[in-house]
């Protein structure tokens, strides 16, 4: 009985009962929950061109973040560093799809993904190869310091991120719901051969969707490679997006904001309110079991694509 | 024409044939030491500075000292990234290199410590997991093959309350007191919470144990726990990323830092660079002293680097992580040395090495004609006393260079020997393994 208190009821007279730190809860899930948006949105953008998850995504955020930091490393200033390192990303997605997506055009889905871990291996030795391994602190010049409102213990850079990763979802919408390039992307994502025949250049089209996830790969390295300097287990945050991308879908950008803040929310409340009861630890695991929760129900996500075949 | 081609073949083969002789000669007369090292993956920033540490000292050993009386110590790296498995393939690779195999295995992780503990009897190989790994491997009449002084992490425990309670004006004012552990959700970072919870027992501190999972990027629920906790003390048992979050996030809440001591794996200046400012006021246990002052850096800086300091500092030269393998590859080339006194100048066995390392003495003198006179503390092992038990030392970061800010503090030594005791007959029952006498 005292065990089933402590789950079903206790969690909640707490929140109850200390409102303001319940608040404080939900608004750092919110925040954090934008930071794993950022990251998975790279996947999102690439799935909904073509219909690939990148393994790699991780890969890409630690080598954007290192080559930035390199470079700064090396007396280039911030801003000519962001602009070489968007070049990098850009120049990247160009020997990808030179290299990599060419040979592979109408192959299966699995071989492509396949290739995307190849590239992961590559994309890591290659970034520890050109900038080392140790950690590198990064500073963009976004401020930290923490502040109170109404007792809510707020960090400048957590609201900065947040309207980052807010300004970047709305834009990223934005090309692909109401652009011509934006459809273009679509339509290959739903058929390579038949956007092909209508005359969309798919070569175009890919270079442009992995420059976009490359640059995105780099806007999510720098606000969580300034949070834990730079370092390789920048690759890892990719574990992070997969449940936020199951949640939200792996083709909506409005989904990965919306599963991001669910995941974020739902994880820290998780890990305060009933973590304790099994001793700690548990918000890698519960931001999955959420996700399988939804997988059973929506398999498409909660904005994702539905699902129809012709059987 | 024909006979002048037979004399230089002659002499070919003449040059070949003694070359071989001599370079085999001079192969029998070196001591091989296997380094298990993770120079990439998510530990490289700690890897780094361990893997050079080493490489190092073996290097002003052969070049100072001319080797250990005249054996050269060689070495092989073997990349582990700091994974299990692939460390114990590093282990299985390098185990039988060298005239007389493994000297002794340095694992530098828990996790690959515990896999090689049933081996180490079997190989005959020894293993010094110099304050990590099994604690309860302490015990010497169970663990005959396994080594961790100069002490281990439930001592580590133990001296850290000693210190809270030097901080506090004494260990009848811990109670009440709320102390905190924030550690790696992992065997390692587990091991300090049986001593920690013993003493919260005796000495009535309000323990919290807070996990961080694995790598430890995101901890905002652990930091809003201890915002709302507000404990008097943190301590930290971390490792890799968790320690760099950690410290920021604790900065971030306000957190004084002047009260949040992390263990011994993390206090290295890759855990509290990112962090810039914030990191200002964080402590942090150690068993050695950090930066360049003693003589044994002045020696690397002459015959390692000849006189090349960029270069030395480029290979992580006096960091903290840096620093401790000079210490514990000095421990190696010191157990080989006494296993010389009895098995006389040549290469030894790890059965040899094994002896030594358990009649390894340490004394003051003796690190000061190492160079390391007051860069660690000197111990004696015994048959049945693989630890030591020996006191811990406090730093503190002043956002430029650790300094150390405490006396050294002892360990308790009377509460953490029986639990090693218990642990370690209970691993004895479970594996059926009879205890040795140990006499004396």
């Amino acid at each position: 009985m005292e065990i089933l208190y402590s789950i079903v009821v206790a969690p909640f007279v707490d929140m109850w009962t200390s409102p303001v730190f319940f608040s404080e809860v939900v608004i750092s899930g919110v925040l954090t929950g934008v930071m794993y948006s950022l990251v998975a949105l790279g996947f999102v953008l690439i799935f909904k061109a073509s219909g690939v998850f990148n393994f790699a995504q991780g890969a890409m955020v630690l080598f954007a973040a290192l080559t930035l930091v390199g470079l700064m490393e090396h007396g280039v200033p911030v801003w000519l560093a962001l602009i070489l390192t968007m070049l990098v990303m850009v120049a990247l997605a160009i020997a990808i799809e030179r290299l990599m997506l060419r040979p592979l055009v109408n192959q299966e889905h699995i071989i492509l993904f396949m290739a995307t871990i190849g590239l992961t291996f590559f994309l890591e030795g290659l970034g520890e190869l050109m900038w080392g391994s140790n950690v590198k602190m990064l500073d963009v010049g976004i401020p930290s310091e923490s502040f109170e409102v109404g007792g809510i213990l707020l960090n400048e850079f957590d609201l900065y991120a947040a309207a980052i990763g807010a300004a970047l979802v709305t834009v990223l919408a934005v090309f692909f719901h109401k652009t011509s390039v934006g459809r273009a992307l679509r339509a290959v994502a739903d058929d390579h051969q038949a956007a092909l025949s209508v005359g969309i250049p798919l070569k175009t089209i890919w270079i442009i969707v992995w420059s976009v996830a490359g640059i995105v790969a780099m806007v999510a390295g720098i606000m969580w490679g300034a949070k834990s300097g730079v370092q390789f287990s920048l690759s890892l945050i990719a574990l992070k997006a997969l449940p936020v991308l199951i949640l939200g879908g792996f083709t909506s950008v409005p989904g990965a904001i919306v599963g991001g803040l669910i995941i974020g929310v739902g994880e820290k409340v998780a890990e305060i309110y009933w973590g304790p009861l099994v001793g700690g630890a548990i918000e890698n695991w519960f931001a999955y079991m959420l996700a399988l929760a939804f997988l059973l129900f929506r398999p498409q996500g909660l904005f994702g694509e539905r699902i129809i075949e012709r059987v | 024409m024909r006979l002048e081609k037979l004399v230089i073949a002659g002499l070919g083969a003449l040059i070949a044939v003694t070359g071989v002789f001599s370079a085999e000669a001079v192969a029998q007369n070196e001591q091989f030491i296997p380094m298990l090292v993770y120079r990439t993956g998510p530990y490289a920033p700690s890897g780094i500075p361990v893997a050079n540490g080493f490489r190092d000292y073996y290097t002003l050993v052969n070049k100072r000292d001319g080797g250990i009386n005249g054996v050269k110590v060689t070495f092989e790296e073997c990349e582990t990234k700091y994974n299990t498995k692939l460390g114990v393939e590093c282990y299985e690779k390098l185990k039988n290199k060298g005239p007389t195999g493994a000297a002794l295995v340095n694992p530098f992780s828990t996790g690959i410590t515990y896999q090689l503990i049933p081996k180490a009897p079997v190989d005959k190989v020894p293993i010094l997991s110099m304050g990590y790994g099994r604690t309860a491997a302490a015990d010497g009449r169970v663990f005959p093959w396994i080594f961790n002084f100069p002490t281990s992490y439930w001592s580590q425990a133990s001296g850290f309350i000693n210190y809270v309670a030097q901080q506090e004006g004494g260990l009848d004012k811990l109670k009440g007191m709320k102390i905190a552990h924030v550690y790696h959700n992992s065997a390692y970072g587990k091991e300090a919470n049986p001593t920690l919870q013993v003493l919260a027992e005796k000495y009535g501190y309000k323990l919290t144990m807070l996990a961080v999972d694995h790598p430890g990027q995101e901890q905002k629920a652990t930091w809003l726990q201890i915002r709302r906790l507000k404990p008097d003390w943190v301590f930290m048992s971390g490792w890799g990323v968790m320690n760099q979050v950690a410290v920021k996030e604790a900065a971030a809440i306000n957190y004084p830092m002047d009260h949040f001591v992390g263990n011994w794996w993390s206090g290295s200046d890759a855990d509290v660079i990112p962090a810039g400012k914030g990191a200002i006021g964080y402590k942090s246990t150690a068993f050695h002293f950090a930066g360049t002052g003693f003589p044994v850096h002045k020696d690397i800086i002459k015959h390692v680097y000849d006189g090349d300091v960029a270069q030395a500092n480029r290979n992580n030269f006096g960091e903290v992580l840096y620093n401790r393998t000079l210490v514990n590859a000095m421990f190696g080339i010191e157990a080989i040395r006494t296993a010389m006194q009895k098995y006389g100048n040549k290469p030894m066995t790890g059965e040899q090495v094994r002896w030594g390392l358990e009649h390894l003495h340490i004394t003051e003198g003796r690190l000061k004609a190492l160079g390391m006179g007051g860069f660690t503390r000197g111990f004696e092992v015994t048959c049945a006393d693989h630890e030591t038990g020996g006191p811990i030392i406090v730093q503190q970061w002043d956002g430029k260079k650790w300094n150390m800010v405490s006396d050294w503090v002892p360990t308790m030594r009377d509460v953490v020997r029986p639990m090693i005791e218990k642990a370690a007959a209970a691993y004895a029952k479970e594996n059926n393994i009879t205890p040795r006498k140990c006499m004396g």
